[in-house]
């Protein structure tokens, strides 16, 4: 049973997770594309946004890219420079810093958007629920760390890495990687999955449409046929 | 195909490149633009307008997109004039194009709301006794539940109930009201139909029907300029503002043109162009003053000695002078400057008295009829005295005599009347003038001149033989007038000024010690203004408005202004005259609107009552009263005769003469006389004479703190009178509501001041007079916040209506683009449904009753030859008690309570029997009742209207106004003509015949504005070859104002205008209002104060108060009440911008923000008017109540001159003469305050209703 279980949430479980998030995304853009937005509330109240967005932003992105490269890339890759022990320890320090960094940028935000009368009375469920979600998965990340810190050996790390790189290349037996993983990784990697799962229903979406080709255009002048 | 699939385009992202590479060309989908295309796409866009009395009554395109009104935007199809004109269009201001926020916003009214306290009472006095009227009755009749709601009013506490309970308790209410007090305690406060006629009548016309009163408004808010029908005899006629574009020489004299008559001021920019030189006259640098030539800035409230100095430059050189043939001739013709006036002796001079009339002659000069009211002029040819044509004696009782021709209206021969006696005067005279320009006022910013009070001159005179023998002196009009302005006519004395820098009233000299205006811009603005009327014959044109109108002695500013354009033949002239523009007055088909709107079509005379005296009297003012009668008296006057009373004496003293209205009536319900008199054996007219003569009966004027004598209810709709025009606030809701209140002023008892001699003192003041106040809003105003009941109104864009304008010719409709949002109704609907109400719930309380009405001696009817040469009281035993005479006529009227409703929904019989007319003329209206029995078809239901034409929706009662009124019934403006053509023997039908067959229906107005048809009852013409201008055709038809000489009076001979220093324009200060008591000081504490003028003009970012409340124009003007002051003023009490501070005197207090800012002079401070104090006002620090609106500090004060009646153009009219609400004389003391408090903890049982008395602060 516990192996049904482990094997649907992480090795079924992903597949469901990454078709909503694509083809609910798909839709959400289709149909409804004025809803597709960060939904800034900077205009009703500004104070402490500044100063608490950019901490949450800057941290979230770099834990972002740290958990995309650090799970992705290959064993093989990385082992002529550094060891996989070493690896964990700039994993566990980066993470660290960061996740601090989104950890006092979220507490702004969410005092913010639960005190503050005009930001709260637009505030839609789901907008509160992602922020809670993540900050929920925020502090489980971090609790991580001192689970790590009990064996330095990077042999956790090398599991959950080849649980992700056999996910992403559709190989069978993805789950028994992490069957003997420690409790607070697999809640991790689940509320992970799931955030991947509520993603086209939330303001998340904003991401992938952040400006970043406008540093690339070619023209200047944009003419448009017909 | 996709937004998603759309995109993925990137391989071939850029079909072209240009410039060198910076600009591409690409195929990605623009089917996002449809996002903005969409937004201004609508399913329809119906025409309306915004019923907001700002004169604009421009046509707006209101946009329809599912059901729900989205935006608007102005109109551009209104018909092209003339082909010199610019267009009128687009008319509309930032104001009208927020209207639509409102619609759907929250302070948008959804639900009939009422007071919870009063609805529970209700529903237990209900299921005990079953009746509502005794339900009703049970609840008022006992103080202590009364009380439990009334001193809830403006503190919340509001709940929702049905239509029908609301209407249920509303009629019941009126059914007790009538049944136990009188149908005369019930009353209506709706003001300037023209802005919605239809809903105004809707109220009136179910007041009316039950005998209840309709207040007025256009007095009260002291736009009606009482010098208007005193010298014109028209309550207010004015060009349209496209006539600017004809003037060449254009004053605008406290009227702020690009701010307050914003889709007009185009035609003022757009004369310049053409060379108009343009000047204006504001003592704060406004928007207009930013805009003209030349900016003269006298000292506030001063403006009348500038005029009389304008009028002393032009007089001396364009008439004694004579430089001028064309002024010389006007005045001759059409002012009473030849008229001749007796000179009384007094002691070692003579003052001039009044007018010589034909019954003063041996033989009456040859008159038969009224010959006591036909002034005299002297021939020149025949050296003999002869009446003119065109007296008011002629106008009554005769035909074809009224008329401007220069002929002797006994003889028929011509003739050329006298001016002056200064050629070959039988005697030079000492005659004394009075000079008020030495009274100190109790602040030192308004200045004073040392000069006698009573001012002794030369005057060139003649010696008449009366008809007893005796001989006596009189001198003309024209002699007088020179004297007055203090002209040296080489006759010697004193007093006179050869040279304009003399120093005497009223040379320009004299005028720059007053106003602070250099002399030399008095002249040359003088000069420039009567050179240019000079040559072109009159096109000199003064625009004047509220700003110097609503000082206490606004009179003799207008007066001042008058002068000036009569004297240089502007008036009548197109181009030319006088402007005059407050509120939205010109209600263009007044004729036919008149039945509908006062039920005559059931029943007449109306019950109608000034809304200044009975405020005045009834929220218990005059119990406060600081200015006594004899300070403003004339040094001249007897002032022995005057000094028992005191100004609610004077006012009582009117009414019971029959001047002025009263209501409540007598301290009797009306409904009961009849049948006393029965008894009595006597007509109901002899008993109630009788009566009152011994004194069994009172007028409740007399007696107004008596319980049976109080007002009980009262319908506001259309209105925001608690927020807005309630001179007084804080006294209203104190007496008329019970409510908490900031009032701080001692009573007369307090002051130590004598008590009025006419009028019973109750030794407390009753508080809480009013049992029920309805409201009908679509907004949750200041006045809907105190009422009891308030029921949500449809907006203008949810009705049918009509509305018209005095700034252009056309007739335009409010239309019903939606159907009234949530629960809301139009004001027909909701009318229309109380009359069902009551009608049910009146059975068993009233039936058939027999009502007793007191009617004023009305303006405009044979009446208004009252007492023709003196005052006599009957009460005094100076004359019989002679109804329509020498007091109230006295009228019975039937009033068929059960058929109230039938009555409501139907055109009476009335129109068919009686037919209809206006302004004293008359005319058959049986085909116009016919139409309107095939247009709305005829009522099938048994009763009393069946068989009459419907009038069941509004649509079908805007057919009524639009059939009946010669403005928009080409067939009625020629009858309307050929009748006045009867009396004045000259036929005017010419005037109409063009347009006979024209009939503007509703629809035709919802298609495209229409220009109205010229019609009697107005004096300008509106035709292809002028712009509507004021006195046109008294000019050019010789149809004579209606006034005592039938020409335009620089003279007013009544005896109360005599002794109050008026006979003659006069400068006078203003007055000393004493509301700033040390008391009221220490309540200040240690707070440094400030005591300044209190100006409160109109706003630029709201109509009044409505759209003060308005979130896109709050967020214009820092979101709340603001007050401008000075820097030199502000820094004295450490004010900076943007500070809160706090303002008041004994009648209340006020919170706001300061604006500190170099437009306005040391010494005075504004606050545009009426912005609404549900819209963040703190509390105020004096009185622990949240501060107040912008007449919460204002108290009324009437003026015994308003008051006189039954004399010519002297006579009162609804909405056309009387006392006015002034209140630009008051001062208030002005603080910082560092700590706000915005009141939000709840109410506690116990709070007190009324601020401490002063005695209790002072200890």
């Amino acid at each position: 049973m516990a192996e049904y279980i482990n094997t649907f949430l992480f090795g079924i479980y992903p597949y469901i997770a990454i078709f909503v998030m694509i083809v609910g995304s798909i839709l959400r853009y289709d149909q409804n594309p004025y809803s597709w937005k960060a939904d800034s509330s900077q205009l009703l109240h500004s104070k402490g946004l500044r100063l608490g967005n950019n901490l949450f932003h800057i941290g979230i992105l770099l834990l972002f890219i740290g958990h995309f490269v650090g799970l992705l890339t290959p064993h093989w890759v990385y082992e002529p420079f550094i060891s996989a022990g070493q690896k964990q320890i700039l994993a566990m320090s980066a993470g660290g810093l960061f996740g601090s960094m989104a950890f006092v940028g979220m507490s702004i935000l969410i005092w913010r958007r639960t005190t503050q009368d005009r930001v709260r009375a637009t505030t839609k469920f789901m907008d509160m629920a992602i922020l809670l979600i993540l900050f929920v998965q925020l502090i489980l990340g971090m609790l991580t760390i001192p689970v790590s810190a009990k064996h330095l050996d990077g042999s956790s790390m090398i599991a959950l890495a080849e649980w992700a790189q056999h996910i992403v290349t559709f190989r069978g037996g993805a789950a028994d990687f992490i069957m003997d993983e420690a409790l607070i990784f697999k809640l991790h990697i689940f509320l992970g999955l799931t955030i991947f799962l509520i993603f086209p229903f939330t303001r998340l979406v904003h991401m992938v449409s952040a400006p970043l080709k406008y540093l690339l255009r070619s023209g200047y002048q944009v003419v448009r046929k017909r | 195909m996709s937004n998603f699939i759309d995109r993925l385009t990137y391989f071939s992202k850029v079909k072209d490149r240009f410039s060198n590479g910076h600009g591409i060309t690409t195929t990605e989908s623009r089917d996002w633009e449809k996002a903005y295309r969409g937004r201004w796409a609508h399913d329809k866009i119906v025409r309306s307008t915004h019923g907001v009395n700002c004169t604009g009554s421009c046509s707006w395109k209101i946009y329809v997109k599912n059901g729900l009104v989205t935006w608007e935007t102005q109109q551009t199809d209104y018909p092209r004039t003339r082909p010199d004109l610019p267009n009128h269009e687009p008319r509309g201001c930032s104001r009208g194009a927020s209207y639509s926020w409102y619609l759907y916003s929250a302070s948008r009214l959804k639900f009939p709301l009422i007071r919870s306290r009063l609805l529970q009472a209700y529903r237990a006095a209900k299921s005990e006794l079953g009746d509502p009227v005794l339900a009703w009755g049970s609840i008022v009749s006992d103080p202590s539940k009364a009380n439990e709601y009334k001193k809830m009013r403006g503190l919340g506490g509001f709940v929702r109930a049905s239509w029908d309970e609301v209407n249920e308790i509303t009629a019941a209410a009126n059914v007790y009201t009538t049944k136990t007090y009188g149908p005369d305690r019930v009353f209506g406060f709706s003001p300037i139909p023209a802005m919605s006629m239809v809903s105004y009548a809707a109220g009136s016309r179910y007041l009316s029907l039950m005998g209840g009163v309709c207040l007025s408004f256009y007095d009260w808010y002291c736009d009606l300029p009482p010098s208007s029908p005193q010298t014109w005899g028209e309550q207010t006629d004015v060009p349209e503002s496209a006539d600017w574009y004809n003037s060449s020489y254009i004053i605008a004299w406290g009227s702020n043109v690009p701010q307050t008559r914003t889709p007009d001021a185009h035609f003022f920019t757009e004369v310049r162009y053409k060379g108009t030189k343009t000047v204006s006259v504001t003592p704060d640098y406004s928007e207009v003053a930013k805009l003209t030539d030349i900016w003269l800035n006298p000292r506030q409230g001063t403006d009348s000695a500038m005029a009389m100095a304008m009028g002393h430059v032009v007089f001396k050189e364009f008439h004694l002078g004579g430089k001028s043939e064309y002024f010389t001739d006007y005045v001759r013709n059409y002012s009473d400057m030849p008229m001749q006036i007796l000179l009384e002796k007094q002691g070692e001079h003579y003052i001039p008295s009044r007018n010589l009339r034909a019954s003063d002659f041996d033989n009456d000069l040859g008159v038969e009829n009224n010959s006591e009211w036909k002034s005299v002029v002297f021939d020149e040819s025949s050296k003999t005295h002869r009446v003119p044509n065109g007296t008011i004696g002629s106008r009554w009782g005769e035909e074809g005599k009224w008329n401007l021709e220069a002929k002797d209206s006994v003889s028929g021969e011509d003739i050329w009347p006298n001016l002056s006696n200064i050629d070959k005067p039988d005697e030079v005279l000492d005659v004394a003038f009075p000079y008020f320009g030495n009274q100190q006022h109790e602040s030192k910013i308004f200045a004073h001149t040392d000069h006698e009070s009573v001012q002794v001159r030369k005057l060139p005179v003649r010696k008449v033989v009366l008809k007893d023998g005796s001989e006596a002196y009189v001198a003309t009009v024209y002699d007088l007038m020179a004297a007055n302005y203090g002209i040296d006519r080489g006759l010697g004395g004193e007093n006179t000024a050869s040279d304009f820098n003399d120093d005497g009233p009223y040379t320009p000299k004299w005028a720059e010690n007053i106003t602070g205006v250099s002399a030399d811009k008095i002249i040359q603005v003088a000069r420039e203004f009567a050179d240019n009327a000079d040559k072109t014959r009159g096109r000199s044109m003064v625009i004047l408005g509220a700003a110097i109108n609503h000082w206490y002695h606004m009179d003799m500013t207008y007066r001042g202004i008058m002068n000036l354009l009569i004297l240089c033949g502007c008036i009548g002239k197109s181009g030319g005259g006088w402007a005059h523009y407050v509120g939205q007055e010109k209600l263009r088909p007044q004729t036919g609107w008149l039945p509908l709107a006062f039920g005559l079509d059931w029943s007449r005379p109306p019950r109608q009552m000034n809304s200044t005296s009975f405020f005045y009297n009834h929220s218990n003012q005059w119990r406060y009263e600081k200015l006594g009668v004899t300070e403003i008296l004339s040094p001249l006057a007897d002032a022995g005769k005057w000094q028992d009373y005191s100004l609610i004496d004077c006012n009582v003293r009117s009414e019971r003469m029959g001047w002025l209205p009263s209501a409540p009536q007598l301290d009797e319900n009306p409904l009961g006389l009849a049948a006393k008199a029965k008894n009595a054996g006597q007509s109901t007219k002899d008993y109630v004479v009788a009566s009152l003569q011994k004194g069994d009966l009172q007028f409740a004027a007399e007696d107004p703190d008596r319980e049976d004598n109080f007002p009980r209810n009262l319908f506001v709709w259309r209105s925001n009178i608690l927020g807005s025009s309630g001179k007084g606030h804080e006294y209203m809701l104190r007496h008329l509501l019970g409510a908490q209140n900031g009032m701080m002023s001692d009573d007369l008892d307090g002051m130590g001041a004598d008590k009025p001699s006419e009028v019973q003192w109750h030794e407390a003041a009753p508080e809480g007079k009013l049992d029920l106040v309805v409201t009908l809003d679509f907004r949750m105003s200041t006045t809907a916040v105190y009422s009891d009941i308030v029921l949500p109104t449809a907006t203008w864009y949810e009705k049918n209506d009509l509305n018209t304008s005095d700034m252009h010719p056309f007739i335009h409709p409010l239309s019903r683009a939606v159907d009234p949002a949530w629960e809301s109704r139009s004001d027909w609907d909701i009318f229309k449904g109380l009359a069902k109400k009551f009608s049910e719930l009146c059975v068993g309380h009233l039936g058939v009753e027999t009502d007793l009405v007191t009617v004023p001696i009305l303006h405009d009817t044979p009446g208004e030859l009252g007492q023709a040469l003196e005052v006599k009281d009957w009460k005094k035993g100076e004359c019989d008690p002679v109804p329509g005479k020498s007091m109230p006529n006295l009228v019975e009227v039937e009033r068929d309570y059960p058929n109230l409703y039938k009555k409501f929904t139907s055109l009476g019989p009335l129109m068919a029997k009686l037919g209809n007319g206006g302004k004293g003329v008359a005319w058959n209206t049986e085909a116009e009742v016919d139409l309107l029995a095939k247009l709305n078809k005829t009522v099938r239901a048994e009763g009393v209207s069946q068989g009459l034409p419907r009038i069941e929706s509004d649509i079908d009662a805007t057919e009524v106004v639009l059939s009946l009124a010669p403005e928009t019934n080409g067939e009625v403006a020629v009858k309307a003509w050929a009748s006045l053509s009867k009396v004045t023997g000259r036929d005017h039908t010419h005037l109409a015949r063009p347009k006979e067959d024209e009939k503007i229906r509703f629809r035709d107005v919802q298609a495209q504005p229409r220009k109205i048809i010229s019609s009697p009852t107005w004096s300008g013409l509106e035709d292809e070859h002028v712009s509507y201008n004021a006195c046109y055709t008294n000019v050019h038809e010789l149809i004579p104002w209606r006034t005592l000489t039938g020409r335009q009076q620089f003279y007013q001979d009544h005896e109360w205008m005599r002794d109050f220093g008026e006979g003659l324009c006069v400068y006078k200060p203003p007055i000393s209002t004493r509301t700033i008591t040390n008391a009221v000081k220490e309540r200040g504490g240690d707070v440094k104060q400030i005591a300044l003028n209190w100006i409160t003009p109109h706003q630029k970012w709201g109509i009044h108060s409505t759209y003060s409340d308005n979130l896109l124009m709050l967020t214009m003007n820092r979101g709340g009440p603001v007050v401008w002051l000075s820097e030199v003023d502000a820094q004295k009490v450490d004010i900076q911008d943007n500070d809160w501070i706090e303002l008041y005197n004994v009648n209340g207090a006020i919170t706001a923000r300061a604006v500190v800012s170099q437009r306005v002079p040391e010494g005075m401070c504004m606050m545009y008017h009426a912005q609404e104090k549900t819209m963040n006002t703190p509390g105020s620090r004096i009185t622990g109540k949240r501060g107040g609106i912008h007449n919460s500090v204002t108290k009324a004060v009437v003026k015994p001159t308003h008051m006189i009646g039954g004399y010519a153009q002297l006579s009162w009219g609804f909405n056309y003469y009387g006392t006015v609400g002034s209140n630009r004389d008051e001062f208030v003391i002005l603080r910082k305050t560092n700590t706000v408090d915005w009141m939000e903890e709840p109410y506690e049982e116990g709070q007190p209703i009324n601020m401490p008395g002063n005695e209790e602060v002072g200890q």
